[in-house]
């Protein structure tokens, strides 16, 4: 297992909590993405900063369109040409964002990993599972022979609950269950210290949902994998994940303990996005009013102001900062910094200053 | 390959199935086309000589065209599944022996003609669509559409004015030099895997010395297709998820273009031949005329300017026949190379 040194240095002042002692596998810091669009840049991540540590679980919410696989993404340096990156996403001593397209090849695999969401047209269907398998170890550890090659791979099916007898087969001959299992157990045969899934259920049915985040938590258990979750689905982020990171428009919002988040949420869009949430208690059906932002032209201010029920006259004007609560969560908005704000900006903003401010 | 055969051979025989209705439907249109229109073979092939009724109305009788069409219908179909496909009234040869002794250059024209295409198609149509939008990926785009668009006797023309008039680097016509094959054996009835055979390379070389400007006129109406095609295939399979999940897995580039991407693309191709191959085989007959190439598309021209229409209607049902059978072979083919095809 590869594990990430010399980190250390970029824990900066604030970053984590004092419980966590060991150092991050991966921390991005200030990661920015942009795609060229004909209506100019859209920046769907804008200045996001987390860690991840050794077996640690990170779940990544937010509505759809807010930058999620962006960012998992653009971690790996798998944008397509249009997209441009900055500044820093340190793993193993190096950062990321300043390598070449070669060097991420090479740690492609490896070191970081890449589950998708839908597992369908993720194999080739021209290769045998066998052929899949054969071409990511020989490409990473090109000296492995045929047999070594074999063992590894059915290892890595058999965790999987594929058995060795389909090791020959075609990628149609399968369920997408399985084919999910299959895709994951390619990224992990390579024991990557670094793992992004992206909405690795959202395509399958709920049995085979709880069977795959059982796997994904049975891994980081196993190996210490460092996992970045993507998903819609709020239950899955209590069951499976340490902590959360909240994203709304390019931005991470509210990051922390995932217990903590859950059940005392700070910012205003987490709350709204709980609420929303249908569960068996929820009486009627709770949506959060208007529609995210267009990210070519995101709103001044907090970009959650025009549909944030405790938008202040200060959100329409600045960005608010992001603090760390007492709680142990970090927080980007205004209300916990009062200290920070005017009176007159402490004033409820009103609906015609939204369409102003809009405007502006 | 070691494929489940069961579900192959279940696929090949459902796949031989579906040609016989394919078979029987274009015989029909054979016959109602070529027999009900221009009233009967006899007649017409008198043309505007004189002939007398009686004598006419002899010959029709000899060939049965006094009887009513729908027994003429179920002779013909009789006569297609013995393999007989008529007597020409002009030569009084069987057709059956006309198609053995031109079939073989026809063959040999549309082989070379196909190969051209593809050894040119495939890899302009696989660098086109790898550098997508670059200078060469719009000239291949041009290149396409116009030899798609050109008539082959205009290209024709064009390349004998060119290459074996004004340059003498090719012969100008034919598919040997005169009596150079007199003493070849017709062993295949192709004329140069007959001289292969009896290991003489010259006439081999002469063959192909004289297929290169034939073979190249037919090969450039359909490679339009295959540029196209290819390219388009490998733009696509180049965003595909597979691709990108391989790139994830930190495949190297050149093998996620090579092994996932031209791969991919090319599969298609094989069903694309099949469908070229009626428009092959039409292009063969102007392709021949214009290049003298002694094959069936010549001979059937010959036919059709003497209205010998019963030869002419033997040459059209054994060129469909060709042509069901040849897409049927493709579309098995296509089974052993692609699993998914077979389910
Ligand atoms: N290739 C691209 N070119 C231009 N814009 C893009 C491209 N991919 C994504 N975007 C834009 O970037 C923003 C973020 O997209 P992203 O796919 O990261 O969102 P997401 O949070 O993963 O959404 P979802 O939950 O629907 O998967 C969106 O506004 C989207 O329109
Ligand atoms: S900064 Fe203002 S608008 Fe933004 S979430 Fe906080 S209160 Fe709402
Ligand atoms: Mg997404």
């Amino acid at each position: 297992m590869t594990t990430a040194n010399g980190t250390d240095s970029t824990t900066r002042t604030g970053s984590g909590t004092s419980r966590d002692t060991t150092a991050p596998v991966l921390a991005a810091r200030d990661l920015r993405v942009w795609y060229g669009s004909e209506r100019g840049p859209v920046a769907a991540v804008d200045g996001v900063t987390f860690d991840v540590r050794p077996g640690e679980t990170l779940g990544l919410v937010g509505e759809s369109g807010c930058g999620k696989s962006t960012l998992g993404r653009g971690v790996l340096g798998l944008l397509p040409p249009g997209a441009a990156v900055d500044g820093e996403v340190r793993f193993a001593g190096k950062n990321l964002v300043d390598l070449s397209a070669r060097q991420l090849q090479q740690l492609r695999g490896p070191e970081l990993g890449l589950i998708f969401q839908e597992p369908m047209t993720r194999l080739n269907p021209l290769m045998r599972v066998s052929e899949h398998f054969e071409e990511a170890l020989r490409t990473h550890n090109g000296d492995l022979t045929k047999d070594e090659i074999r063992t590894r791979a059915l290892d890595a099916l058999r965790g999987m609950g594929i058995p060795a007898s389909r090791y020959e087969s075609f990628p149609h001959e399968f369920s997408g269950g399985m084919r999910q299992r299959i895709m994951i157990a390619l990224a992990l045969v390579l024991r990557p210290a670094f793992v992004v899934a992206d909405e690795p259920t959202t395509a399958l049915d709920v049995l085979v949902e709880a069977q795959i985040i059982q796997i994904l938590a049975d891994l980081r258990r196993n190996f210490d994998t460092a996992l970045v979750l993507i998903t819609h689905n709020l239950g899955i982020v209590a069951e499976a994940c340490d902590r959360v990171a909240v994203m709304y428009a390019g931005h991470i919002v509210e990051q922390g303990d995932a217990r903590e988040v859950f059940a005392n949420p700070q910012h205003p869009y987490t709350q709204a996005l709980m609420r929303s949430t249908i569960s068996l208690s929820t009486t009627g059906l709770h949506y959060i009013p208007g529609s995210p932002p267009d990210l070519a032209h995101p709103p001044a201010g907090c970009r959650f102001h025009p549909r944030c029920p405790k938008a202040m006259k200060v959100c329409a004007q600045e960005a608010p900062p992001e603090v760390l609560l007492p709680n142990g969560t970090r927080n980007t908005c205004w209300l916990p910094v009062p200290d920070m704000t005017t009176a007159d900006g402490r004033r409820p903003l009103e609906v015609e200053e939204i369409s102003v401010a809009d405007e502006a | 390959m070691s494929m489940k055969s069961g579900s192959l051979g279940r696929y090949i025989a459902m796949r031989v199935a579906l040609a016989i209705p394919m078979i029987f439907v274009l015989l029909t249109l054979v016959f109602v086309m070529l027999r009900v229109a221009p009233g009967d073979p006899i007649s017409a092939s008198s043309g505007g000589a004189k002939m007398s009724q009686e004598k006419i109305d002899e010959l029709r009788a000899a060939a049965g065209y006094d009887r009513p069409l729908i027994v003429q219908y179920g002779d013909y179909l009789a006569d297609v599944v013995r393999f007989d496909f008529g007597t020409s009234v002009s030569t009084n040869q069987q057709v059956s022996d006309v198609i053995l002794e031109k079939g073989g250059a026809t063959v040999t024209l549309a082989t070379g003609g196909l190969v051209f295409a593809l050894l040119l198609g495939i890899p302009v149509g696989l660098l086109a669509g790898r550098f997508r939008d670059s200078a060469f990926d719009v000239f291949a785009r041009l290149f396409g559409i116009i030899t798609y668009a050109a008539p082959v006797f205009v290209v024709g023309l064009l390349a004998q004015q060119l290459f074996a008039t004004k340059l003498g680097w090719f012969p100008l016509e034919g598919e040997t030099d005169p009596l150079i094959a007199n003493d070849i054996p017709a062993t295949t009835h192709i004329l140069i895997l007959d001289a292969i055979w009896v290991n003489d390379w010259e006439v081999v070389w002469n063959v192909l010395w004289h297929l290169i400007l034939p073979a190249a006129t037919l090969g450039l109406l359909i490679v339009g297709v295959f540029i196209r095609m290819v390219r388009v295939n490998l733009i696509q399979t180049l965003r595909g998820d597979y691709v990108e999940a391989a790139r994830a897995r930190g495949i190297r580039e050149r093998d996620v273009v090579v092994k996932h991407g031209f791969r991919n693309a090319l599969v298609p191709v094989i069903t694309v031949i099949g469908l070229q191959v009626a428009l092959l085989l039409g292009g063969s007959v102007l392709t021949e005329k214009t290049f003298n190439w002694p094959g069936l598309g010549k001979q059937l021209i010959e036919f059709l300017n003497s209205r010998d229409y019963v030869a002419v209607q033997g040459l059209v049902t054994f060129i469909a026949l060709v042509v069901v059978v040849i897409s049927m072979l493709i579309d098995i083919i296509n089974a052993l190379i692609d699993p998914r095809v077979r389910y």
